[in-house]
């Protein structure tokens, strides 16, 4: 198999086991999702472990990923360059949970429901990507 | 407040699974598992030989929904529903492209990628989504919503 080979098939059992994970942690439900955070109302914690146990075992491997030279299949980490907060990280922010909380999908979940999608999810992606492509054609004019 | 659903096993296991995604992908080819910064390089893409793994990875992301399904774990997703109408859909997925583009990221990619590489940045951005996620919810909610 060739190294391009072997990195798509990478690419497909890491989005598979995500996928995966997503179904199971029901971050698919939006009402699961939105009862999240519902801290006022009918509040429902799970999501806060889904986050937690990414985190654990996230945060126990990525160190010593990244004492090694290069990964596996590539050349070397492409890692985000920035870690300084800035406005930008802000504004963002704060549009992405506003679209969050009034429809429960973040791109992950979106994405996965296309599994089982009806209208609604169809809907949804299809504004996510035109937002998407949007912002990157604006960001890139004024970059 | 009142705690409804509660299911912290099956959402510890899926959330470790992500986890293990994140750091599988980071392993093999050196990238930042951020499902908004994949499915970004794919709807507007900045070099043409980056686009097939992204593509792969967003496919697998709909595989596994389907092997979830197959599974027979959890809820069934015939009991999943949008829980807004059309409009506010279209409004949601706006912002969700718009903001996670100029924020450089959505949940996955700050919320379980940047705060594993405790980036300063996706903690400020995680902070932002979350609580603005929140107040709409409330906004929504129990300010001018009849759901309670």
């Amino acid at each position: 198999m060739t190294q391009s080979m072997k990195q798509l098939l990478a690419a497909l059992v890491a989005g598979t086991l995500f996928g995966f994970g997503l179904g199971l942690a029901q971050m698919i439900d939006p009402a699961k999702v939105t009862n999240f955070l519902d801290l006022f109302g009918t509040w429902d914690p799970s999501l806060a472990f889904v986050m937690a146990g990414g985190l654990a075992v996230n945060a126990a491997v990525t160190p010593f990923i990244l004492k090694r030279e290069r990964p596996l299949l590539a050349e070397f980490f492409r890692l985000p360059s920035r870690m300084e907060v800035d406005r930008r990280i802000v504004i963002g922010g704060v549009l992405f949970g506003i679209g969050w909380g009034l429809a429960g999908y973040c791109p992950g979940p979106m994405i996965t429901s296309l599994s089982f999608a009806d209208s609604d999810i169809v809907t949804v992606l299809a504004a996510f990507v035109v937002g998407t492509f949007a912002a990157r054609w604006v960001l890139h004019r004024i970059a | 407040m009142t705690i409804v659903n509660f299911t912290p096993l099956s959402a510890l296991a899926g959330g470790a699974l992500i986890g293990l995604s994140a750091a599988f992908l980071l392993l093999a080819k050196g990238r930042i598992a951020g499902i908004s910064g994949i499915a970004g390089g794919v709807i507007y893409p900045e070099s043409r030989d980056d686009i097939g793994w992204r593509l792969i990875f967003l496919l697998g992301l709909v595989l596994g929904g389907f092997i979830y399904q197959l599974s027979g774990l959890g809820v069934g997703v015939e009991h999943i529903a949008a829980v807004a109408d059309k409009p506010v859909l279209i409004l949601a997925g706006l912002l969700v492209g718009i903001g996670t583009q100029i924020g450089t990221g959505c949940t996955s990619g700050h919320g379980i990628c940047g705060l594993a590489r405790r980036s300063p940045r996706s903690l400020v951005a995680t902070l932002c989504f979350m609580g603005s996620a929140i107040v709409t919810v409330y906004i929504v909610r129990h300010l001018v919503g009849d759901a309670a």
